[in-house]
């Protein structure tokens, strides 16, 4: 590979970029006005390719093409503003992050609703009509539509730019993503700017998806490919700026374009294959800009947010009828292998049930208390459930050691991570730990010699007694009800109250000697250690693990479980997990469109339960105590 | 908002929540029918599993309206496995206890085809996998309660091998997504390769993240490596993005390319009049095949469906031939009559007999090898042929070495 051959590289690198500048900048829009992590805007960007897609080819020639793209962004600009009138508006007093659980149902909703419209199989638009050849440069040929992206990506910006800097809707955008509450006490109507602003945020999505059209098919996987990617952008570029973004979005195209470049690469009698290091480039990125500059590289520090949504009841421990209800709950799950007679898959579910509920208590721990949001537990439970496999597989360990293992890993690799997480807050830690998921992922699926790569290691079953599903049952029920009384216990020690403290004022609690990040940095290790154990457990549940135990899907899942249980509160995590466990189960087996169905599900919960079901209960009997 | 209107919506709530509960847990009927526990990644891989679903229709429909198998009509038990190993497990789980399914088939993904296949050896329960392609299903994790329909990676890459080597080229460049079925289609095709052209060289290896490829730099890669031919193991959205750059920047010109599922209909019609004409590949032309018994199973299923069949239609159809032959040959659903029944089972599909070796529990079905052409505006094979398993596997003695002890 020579010079110009490079500078080619960076050329199709460019082009990459602007796809990603586009998704990236609306998100960053939405979620420095309002606030929301919209993880459904790659849905959007897939309902931009689709639509785009279906103008193309029906109406036909160039107006069908530039004119179904323009009229394809304006569309999901107008889907946009519907979600946030119709849903997000009911759901902006509820705790922090709750709208994400609103923003998930979507996915699954939209995911379906693509299928049922347009179909199972991809879709492969048009050439652009005018566009359909390539430039020859560096006597090497450059699409000519690779070429417009190049130029469209900055003139966008520059259109963006000059929106937020001279016009009053860019000074309001400005000023309610520094303070949105200063915004409203000056009698800016917020209502109209939050939907504005989640309207031009859909729109930019959909121009994203519908640019896409003439480069890659339509299909049902863009979504959750697309806002990974896009997260990683806007948190590399500084959440909330818009050159950021661009910028964020050239870098990682270019890192993606120059690991293409190099290919294999011989050294030392090793044979190294750059190409694969594009599944995990971005992340790389993304650790590194944030370990180096904690807000982005134009990012600011977030601004306060206050008072929107009703402040937090302090922690209080069990009163007696929760503890009765606690005994007779566990009395009955105690007594669940008897009733396995008749019905055998009780204790199958009970053990997922268990595990989930394990898995997001420890989630809850830091991310209620502790107000760190994790959003990459499932690299501690993936890391639980390797280390024991692995020693199973590689050691021949019997299953004591193994399950002792799983917690010992998961703690070593959140002791790691935790202490550069902790360093930051807000969505920025969000977006580490995320990134530091994504690395163990990449690397257990690379390190195919010692994981097993994407097939992951199997034949990890336990050995008699625990082969009979009751008595694993009876040591997963164990475990979960130690694990769950531990952090229960841990919190109202003197450690819970300070890592409380510090998460509710970070800067009075230092004042009385509270080391704030070193005692957040232990409730983020211990939290990983318990969820550890839910994946040794979940090792042995299944006989088998592979990457996807650490993928997103399973942080996402802990997170809507521990948000639709209630985040606020110490049995939420615990009814959300067995909520969601059992939905999934029933749903999963009930209709073709199960993912549509358990997104309007999720969305019902969402709106008859903002402070989650578990909060929603306990406003449901406060309001009956006050009014007998 | 006052008191009485949250009321309300609570009340709504509760409504709607009983009514669906009533809906969602409505009793399972009993009848006097073998049922067949069947599990697949439906939600995330619909292109292929959708005509998937339908062939495995048709044949049930087949079966039962001659009268069943054993007396018995066949009842599918169906289950999303959300496309994820541990749920996989679960769901098969659930269909063995909850559902008393006798034998369990399916899966599409080779990880979760490879989770559901050790659980069978665990827990003893006949598997028939029938479309993940890993060799480690038949081989290295092999046990004796699972066969495969599918013809296997090893099998697809054998099977282009001949065309390979014909074309004499010496530097090849390989561009295969980055998982176990693309990683290991590079290994076979390597080996392969080097035994047949020892000074055969790679001069570039492109290996994209699944489904996330950057098209026109990999593309570009490939060109400035300038290799003799390309071997590319990419399918779907990744193929559609790889052949619209390569052709636009010229990558493909004066350049042989043989690749593996690219004639199958799934990735072949998204591809349009942009289908890459001349590449050397395995599929399924499904409209030019006139065997008898092809012709019947087509007519039928456009019959039945108004659409044409794809590949994913043949592996449905041919897992539930497959499974009717099996009990019937056992004489019930007996597991270790099952898998005795299995070894050397032949049975009849759209593509001819085919048997399920007892060395290696391998179906022998095979797959049409041709090149790509552009006919009506729509992509074909042309100058194909059916290549039988059977010739492209290794003989018996060779695969039971591959096998742990005690999988036959």
């Amino acid at each position: 590979m020579n010079v110009s051959g490079f500078i080619f590289q960076a050329l199709n690198g460019l082009s990459s970029a602007s796809g990603l500048f586009f998704v990236a900048a609306g998100l960053s829009l939405i979620f420095g006005v309002t606030r929301i992590v919209n993880i459904a805007h790659g849905s959007l960007y897939m309902l931009g390719t689709y639509v785009a897609y279906s103008l193309a080819t029906k109406i036909g020639g160039g107006f069908g093409f530039w004119g179904g793209i323009v009229i394809t962004a304006c569309l999901v600009g107008l889907l946009g503003a519907a979600i946030e009138f119709v849903l997000l508006r009911r759901i902006y007093r509820a705790p922090e992050l709750f709208q994400l659980l609103a923003t998930f149902a979507l996915i699954l909703i939209i995911n379906d609703a693509t299928l049922w419209l347009w179909g199972p199989e991809d879709l492969l638009g048009p050439r652009a009509p005018g566009m359909r050849d390539a430039i020859e440069i560096f006597g090497r040929r450059l699409p000519t539509y690779d070429l417009f992206l190049i130029v469209i990506a900055p003139v966008v910006l520059w259109i963006l730019h000059l929106g937020l800097a001279r016009t009053r809707f860019g000074r309001l955008v400005r000023a309610a993503t520094q303070d949105r509450e200063m915004v409203g006490a000056l009698g800016v109507n917020q209502a109209m700017l939050f939907t504005a602003v989640f309207a031009l945020g859909s729109f930019l999505a959909g121009l994203g998806g519908a640019l896409q059209v003439a480069r890659e098919p339509a299909n049902l996987a863009m979504d959750l490919t697309v806002i990974g990617d896009a997260f990683v952008v806007v948190v590399v570029g500084g959440m909330g700026s818009i050159t950021g973004a661009y910028l964020a979005a050239v870098i990682i195209a270019e890192v993606k374009a120059l690991c293409i470049a190099i290919g294999t690469v011989s050294m030392f009698g090793m044979s190294l294959n750059f190409s694969k290091f594009t599944l995990v480039a971005e992340f790389l990125v993304m650790a590194a800009v944030l370990i180096a500059r904690p807000y982005g590289l134009l990012g600011r520090p977030q601004g306060a947010v206050r008072g929107v949504a009703d402040p937090e009841d302090p922690m209080r421990p069990a009163t007696p009828a929760l503890k009765f209800l606690g005994v007779v709950v566990l009395g009955a799950l105690m007594a669940m292998p008897l009733m396995a007679q008749s019905s055998p898959y009780v204790l199958i579910l009970g053990i997922d049930v268990m595990i989930a509920v394990l898995f997001a208590a420890s989630l809850h721990f830091i991310m209620g208390p502790g107000g760190m949001h994790s959003f990459g537990h499932a690299a501690y439970f993936g890391l639980g459930a390797y280390g024991a496999a692995l020693l199973v597989k590689w050691l021949a360990a019997p299953m004591g050691l193994a399950l002792l293992a799983a917690p010992i890993t998961a703690l070593l690799g959140a002791l790691l991570f935790g202490w550069f997480a902790v360093r930051l807050s807000g969505v920025y830690l969000a977006m580490l730990t995320l990134a530091f998921a994504q690395i163990v992922w990449a690397a257990v699926f690379q390190w195919e010699d010692l994981t097993g790569g994407s097939n992951g290691v199997i034949g990890v079953w336990p050995p008699a007694p625990f082969s009979n599903s009751s008595v694993y049952f009876i040591l997963v029920l164990l475990l979960t009800v130690i694990g769950v009384l531990a952090l229960r216990r841990i919190l109202f020690a003197p450690f819970g109250y300070a890592m409380r403290a510090g998460r509710d004022s970070p800067l009075r609690a230092e004042a009385i000697g509270i080391d704030v990040k070193r005692v957040h940095w232990l409730g983020f290790a211990i939290a990983g250690l318990v969820c550890g154990v839910a994946g040794g457990l979940f090792a042995f549940a299944k006989g088998s693990i592979s990457p996807e135990t650490i993928g997103v899907g399973r942080s996402i899942d802990g997170l809507v479980m521990v948000l639709l249980g209630g985040i606020q509160t110490l049995t939420g995590p615990i009814v959300g997990a067995s909520v969601f466990a059992v939905l999934q189960d029933t749903i999963m087996r009930q209709t073709e469109y199960w993912r549509a169905l358990l997104g309007l599900i999720i969305l019902l919960l969402v709106m008859a339960f903002p402070a989650g079901i578990v909060g929603g209960v306990i406003n449901l009997l406060r309001r009956w105590r006050t009014a007998s | 908002m006052d008191n009485r209107h949250l009321h309300k919506r609570y009340l709504l709530t509760v409504a709607l929540a009983g009514a669906a509960a009533i809906a969602l847990f409505r009793p399972a009927s009993a009848q006097d029918t073998i049922k067949i526990g069947e599990l697949n990644s439906y939600k995330s891989q619909p292109a292929f599993l959708d005509p998937y679903k339908k062939g495995w229709e048709l044949a049930i429909e087949e079966i039962n309206a001659k009268g069943g198998v054993l007396g018995k009509k066949l009842e599918v038990v169906s289950r999303d496995d959300g496309a994820n190993p541990g749920e996989a497990v679960r769901v098969a789980e659930e269909l063995v206890t909850r559902e008393g399914v006798p034998l369990i088939s399916g899966t599409f993904l080779s990880h979760i085809g490879l989770a559901v296949t050790n659980f069978a050896g665990q827990k003893k329960v006949f598997f028939l996998a029938a479309e993940p392609l890993t060799d480690k299903i038949t081989w290295q994790n092999g046990n004796k309660y699972t066969y495969r329909l599918r013809s296997s990676t090893y099998m697809q890459v054998a099977m282009l091998m001949p065309a390979a080597k014909a074309l004499k080229a010496k530097r090849w460049a390989l561009v295969y997504p980055n998982f176990e079925y693309g990683q290991s289609a590079a290994e076979n095709f390597k080996a392969l390769m080097k035994k047949a052209q020892p000074d055969v060289e790679f001069v570039t290896e492109q290996a994209p993240p699944l489904g996330k490829i950057d098209a026109g730099a990999v593309a570009q890669a490939i060109d400035d490596a300038k290799p003799d031919a390309i071997f590319n193991v990419l399918f779907a959205g990744d193929l559609a993005k790889f052949v619209r750059e390569g052709n636009t920047r010229g990558v493909f010109k004066n350049r042989p390319v043989v690749s593996l599922l690219s004639g199958e209909p799934e990735y072949l019609d998204p591809l349009k009049d942009e289908a890459p004409v001349g590449w050397i590949v395995t599929g399924y032309p499904q409209d030019k095949i006139n065997t008898p018994e092809h012709k019947a199973f087509r007519d039928a299923y456009m019959k039945k469906f108004n659409d044409y069949p794809r590949l994913g239609s043949i592996v449905g159809y041919a897992t539930m031939k497959s499974l009717a032959a099996g009990i019937a040959k056992a004489g019930s659903t007996d597991t270790e009559k099952l898998v005795t029944a299995f070894a050397g089972l032949k049975v009849d599909s759209p593509f001819g007999p085919f048997i399920y070796r007892a060395s290696d529990h391998q179906a022998t079905m095979g797959a049409y090898v041709g090149k790509i052409a552009l006919e009506n505006g729509k992509g074909t094979m042309t100058d194909f042929k059916y290549v039988d398993g059977a010739d492209v596997l290794p003989p018996d003695d060779e695969v039971k070495k591959l096998r742990p002890a005690g999988a036959n």
